[in-house]
């Protein structure tokens, strides 16, 4: 037969890569069809802020005295806008992870089971998976490429951007990128599908307001148990990381923490995700 | 008989927990190929593990099952290329329309783009559904759906197809015209496996029939064979108006010619015969006398071989 799918002379790896790749063309088709959603959703929460925090107020009289961190950021060189452009990224990559696989996978594993389907392709469980970590992380870095531009253009005071080394920068990049989308399928495996509009309140505020992403880590240094506490956060090394790559003028922590730690939770929510998802798909 | 296709082994699935659940409790299974074959049994028998686990969801506690040679729990993945699944549910892709369903579900065994829309487009032919090719799920009728599923899942030319519970929700024309798509599948050379509760569905399209209770195959023929094997048995259920002299009552209906067995149950006898002319209006007369207040009758079916088995109605 001519459309015979499984030859005997196809190795295990083909059968694995075209399933995968057939997963990936599914969720792009899928992404394309709600380009406008997506595209709201990833611009939306930095644009306002970006507007409200670096143009609004900065023209209000007083405005300055107004954010708290503009002292300590034009210290360090740059406005507001310098300190937000990272942590307005890693938002973006973190809810990305959040958007593309907690939420969704809560829908699939609750009334609809409709991943069924994706889970009984010719793959190991594991890989479809993963398949959704990569998918997300693709998601993570379009959505960290569209607030670049915003935190570059609207702010009042120039945003000092300096990139050294590329190779760290793009590093930081992928590495917080599948980060997000391990932390989304730990989520959503984790979470009951019916809770799962509590995790705003219970993982992403918290994970947001404690993250750094408002301020350097070196400037919690005032508040030692916070600044020790925060380091269990994940995304607090998805801001650190950003701003040594983007705006090194800021104080910013160690290069070789940042990639160790955030490969570290790479890890680490990959294997529980995965663990999570084959209890979820297998009994 | 031809080759086995499916090959279930001492299958053994314990549900762990404060109170562990034996769901299959030693099942032993060849399919051989070709067939339309059905798990018969009440809801809770353990047919859906039974696929759960031939389908490689679910984790066998012991025992093997092995479809076209290959051990479903050792190589999942490689599995999965030899079956078609269709659950109880319906797992349609809400995101995708009817088209993409099937052709996704192409690309993931491997399609190129050009043969996946090809035999998107020949399913959708042959099941009936080219007009609703742009539609999406939640549009489609439970009838359209469950159809959709079956094609899907026999995209990838799969050895085996496993539906569970297929007509399960289905009005009856949208369940006649699953029995005939089912049917239809022999032409192609596709083993089925189906589950059911409903003994006119596994007598109307399954060529064997395994009998489950209890996570135990009671016993496994073709539905002729069953049928032939309770001797024609014909059912009398009677109800009563009392149960006094009960027992008087069933040592009496034992002693007409033609009855094989009396017994006990709820609120009066059941009666199991060979069928006779004359004997219903013998059994009436002795059981009116003892207040009776109707008379069910079952003709010989699976339904018949199962309460012979079981003791149970397969709705109890």
């Amino acid at each position: 037969m001519s459309e015979a799918v499984v030859n005997s002379n196809d190795t295990k790896i083909v059968v694995y890569t075209r399933a995968f790749l057939g997963l990936m063309q599914r969720d792009f088709r899928v992404l394309t069809r709600e380009i406008v959603p997506f595209l709201i959703r990833i611009a939306m929460n930095p644009l306002l802020f970006l507007f409200v925090f670096t143009f609004v107020m900065p023209h209000m009289t007083g405005g300055s005295t107004l954010s708290p961190t503009a002292g300590m950021a034009a210290a360090g060189g740059g406005g507001f806008g310098t300190v937000l452009l990272p942590g307005l990224m890693a938002v973006a990559i973190m809810f990305s992870g959040i958007a593309a696989v907690a939420l969704p996978l809560a829908q699939e594993f609750g009334v609809t089971r409709e991943i069924d389907d994706r889970v009984m392709c010719p793959l190991p469980i594991g890989a479809v998976a993963i398949e959704k970590i990569v998918f997300s992380a693709i998601q993570s870095i379009f959505a960290a490429a569209v607030v670049f531009p915003l935190a570059y253009y609207i702010p009042s005071t120039p945003v000092l951007v300096h990139v050294s080394s590329w190779w760290f920068f793009i590093a930081v990049l992928v590495l917080a990128s599948l980060l997000a989308g391990a932390l989304g399928l730990t989520i959503g495996t984790f979470v009951q599908p019916k809770q799962i509009g509590l995790i705003f309140g219970v993982v992403i505020m918290p994970i947001t307001f404690l993250g750094c992403v408002y301020y350097p880590w070196a400037a919690l240094s005032p508040i030692k148990w916070l600044q020790n506490g925060v380091l269990i956060n994940p995304i607090v090394y998805i801001t650190e990381g950003l701003r040594a790559a983007l705006t090194p003028t800021v104080g910013h922590m160690p290069d070789a923490t940042i990639l160790a730690m955030l490969l570290f939770f790479f890890v680490l929510l990959t294997l529980m995700g995965l663990r999570g998802f084959a209890n979820r798909v297998l009994s | 008989m031809s080759e086995s296709i499916v090959e279930i082994l001492g299958l053994r699935k314990v549900y762990a927990g404060k109170n562990p659940v034996t769901a299959v409790d030693g099942i032993d299974l060849h399919v051989p190929s070709g067939l339309i074959y059905g798990l018969l049994g009440p809801n809770g028998a353990g047919k859906t593990t039974t696929i759960s686990i031939a389908t490689t969801r679910a984790i066998p506690t012991a025992g093997s099952v092995k479809i076209a040679g290959i051990d479903v729990v050792a190589h999942p993945a490689l599995a999965r290329c030899v079956i078609g699944v269709v659950p109880q549910y319906n797992t349609l892709d809400r995101s995708c329309t009817a088209f993409e369903n099937i052709y996704f579900h192409c690309r993931y065994f491997g399609m190129a783009k050009q043969v996946a829309a090809q035999r998107t487009a020949q399913l959708l032919e042959q099941f009936r559904l080219s007009d609703r090719a742009a539609a999406y799920p939640q549009a489609l009728s439970g009838g359209l759906a469950q159809r959709l599923q079956i094609a899907r899942a026999i995209a990838h030319h799969p050895k085996v197809l496993f539906l569970d519970e297929p007509s399960a929700g289905l009005d009856p024309q949208s369940r006649i015209a699953m029995w005939d798509a089912v049917q239809a599948l022999r032409g192609e050379g596709i083993t089925v496996v189906l589950t059911t509760h409903y003994m006119e569905e596994a007598d109307a399209i399954c060529d064997r029939v395994a009998i489950i209770d209890h996570g135990k195959i009671l016993i496994e023929d073709s539905p002729a064979a069953l049928k032939a094997s309770v001797g024609g048995d014909i059912i009398y259920d009677l109800r009563m108006r009392g149960v006094r002299d009960s027992g008087l009552l069933e040592k009496e209906l034992a002693t007409i010619e033609g009855v094989t067995r009396v017994e006990v149950i709820e609120g009066g006898l059941r009666v199991l015969a060979r069928v006779q002319d004359g004997l219903l209006a013998k059994v009436v007369t002795t059981a009116n006398e003892y207040g009776l207040r109707d008379v069910t009758t079952i003709e010989p079916s699976l339904e018949t071989v199962f309460i012979r088995l079981t003791g149970r109605d397969l709705r109890e």
